[in-house]
């Protein structure tokens, strides 16, 4: 199963995916997206059953999109962890659930604040400082239960992702090369380079 | 076609629809009985048809047909455009259902798909797919993007997900931005790659193409190595065999390349010295 990660720091959140696609025992592809932006502060990550990910967050990113265009202001990130959240309820009732577990990360313009949003695909979200989906979680939330504060800077960010990863390289059975990170903050998103590769 | 036409050609030249009295004139020349005669069809070559069916169905699932399954498929891109090689046995569990499955289906001049998975499923929806290609080049007075017919494809079976369809297929053209190749999956599953393999004989097939395989191979090294590695997979893969069809795509579209069997094909390599280890 796929690993995501997502840590909040002062001013940033910084999030991980594992860029693998796998079909039963065979590696398919390195460099997969496993993100989508939802608007210019939101980013979402999925992980979960095959074709479900790309299509609950295209779905969502596009609605968000409509949204921005429609009043001529985004959404928080929380408003969108919100509509994301109900949208998952309502298919978790439905004759055919989507089975996707997704991080949302964003920065609220407003506050100045940033915000990491963790869903899981029963639908229940909860607003947490860092948040780990897959069996990387099992590994690295204790790791950042120890590490992780509040105020923590972007450099110290990515030298505390780049020690979960290294965590998961030593001691999974599944070697997990190729994590692709990416910083939200008042600036937007991008891409950025793990050092520990 | 001569028989179809005789058969309707009395009705249809002296039918007139207008008035009711001579409906029952337009019916001349057809015959009840060989219209609603039962259907034919043909059945498994096996000491019972029915045993065998049970064997390969199950009464209790969901979805009850799930046959036809073996397939070795590859595909990727080079410094040459992209080469498509597959092989062509149609299995149902251990019975060969064919040795001359075309498991390329041609879309249209630009687009290949491949088939793996259910055969039925794979051709009904590239048919479509083709359909929908040809209405988007009516409409907009260009060629689909192999991105956006792939995307199609992919959201036409997501519809159906959990329903039963099964296929892997890979989707190849040459668009405005140059050679393209996706996998698409009835997962839902769609993604960008420049090597791919799909079916029960793909990790065989990948084996060989990953080892020999150079962006800057040329054009006949490059059928010689799709070639090979279909055939390697035939031979270690039990539900993939017969022949194999290989396919090269360039700028002016596709081309077909020829059609191996790979019995022949065998011999020909066992004759071959394997060269040195590089």
């Amino acid at each position: 199963m796929d690993t995501l990660f997502g840590i909040t720091g002062k001013d940033f959140v910084i999030t991980a995916y594992d860029s693998k696609a796998v079909a039963s025992i065979t590696l398919m592809k390195i460099g997969e997206d496993k993100s989508r932006e939802l608007n210019s502060h939101a980013l979402m990550l999925f992980s979960g059953e095959p074709g479900d990910g790309v299509h609950f967050s295209e779905y969502v990113e596009r609605n968000i999109k409509l949204y921005g265009i429609r009043n001529g202001i985004e959404l928080s990130p929380r408003a969108v962890a919100s509509f994301a959240r109900r949208e998952l309820a309502d298919s978790l009732r439905s004759r055919k659930p989507y089975s996707v577990n997704l991080l949302i990360a964003g920065f609220d313009v407003k506050t100045n604040k940033p915000a990491l949003y963790w869903l899981d695909h029963l639908a229940s979200l909860a607003d947490v400082p860092f948040a780990a989906h897959g069996y990387g979680a099992y590994y690295c939330l204790s790791l950042l239960d120890r590490y992780h504060r509040e105020d923590i800077t972007e450099e110290e960010g990515i030298k505390l992702l780049d020690k979960c990863i290294k965590e998961l390289r030593s001691r999974m059975i599944l070697n997990m090369p190729d994590f692709v990170a990416k910083i939200v903050n008042k600036d937007g998103i991008r891409l950025v380079q793990l050092g520990g590769n | 076609m001569d028989t179809l036409v005789s058969k309707y050609a009395n009705a249809a030249s002296a039918a007139s629809f207008d008035t009711a009295d001579n409906l029952g004139e337009n019916l001349a020349g057809w015959d009840a009985a060989n219209e609603f005669a039962l259907p034919a069809f043909d059945i498994p070559m096996v000491s019972n048809p029915v045993d065998f069916l049970r064997a390969h169905t199950d009464a209790s699932a969901e979805n009850r047909i799930r046959i036809q399954h073996g397939t070795t498929t590859l595909s990727f891109k080079f410094q040459g455009g992209i080469i498509v090689a597959v092989d062509s046995r149609a299995s149902g569990g251990s019975y060969i259902a064919s040795q001359t499955v075309k498991k390329v289906i041609e879309i249209n001049p630009y687009l290949l798909g491949t088939m793996a998975g259910g055969a039925a499923d794979c051709q009904y929806w590239e048919r479509e797919l083709g359909r929908r290609c040809r209405l988007y080049e009516l409409r907009n007075k260009e060629r689909i993007s192999v991105a956006a017919a792939s995307k199609i494809l992919s959201n036409m079976v997501y519809d159906y997900k959990g329903m039963g369809l099964s296929m892997g297929t890979m989707i190849t053209g040459w668009d405005k931005t140059g050679p393209q190749l996706f996998y698409v999956d009835s997962d839902g599953t769609r993604m960008r790659g420049e090597r791919f393999s799909v079916g029960s004989g793909s990790t065989f097939a990948y084996g060989v193409l990953d080892t020999g395989y150079d962006y800057n191979l040329s054009v006949p090294d490059a059928i010689e190595l799709g070639r090979r590695a279909i055939y390697h997979a035939t031979h270690r893969d039990a539900y993939s065999g017969g022949s194999i069809n290989v396919f090269h795509v360039k700028e002016s579209g596709w081309e077909f390349i020829g059609n191996y069997d790979v019995g022949q094909l065998h011999w020909d390599y066992q004759a071959q010295p394997k060269g040195p280890i590089s």
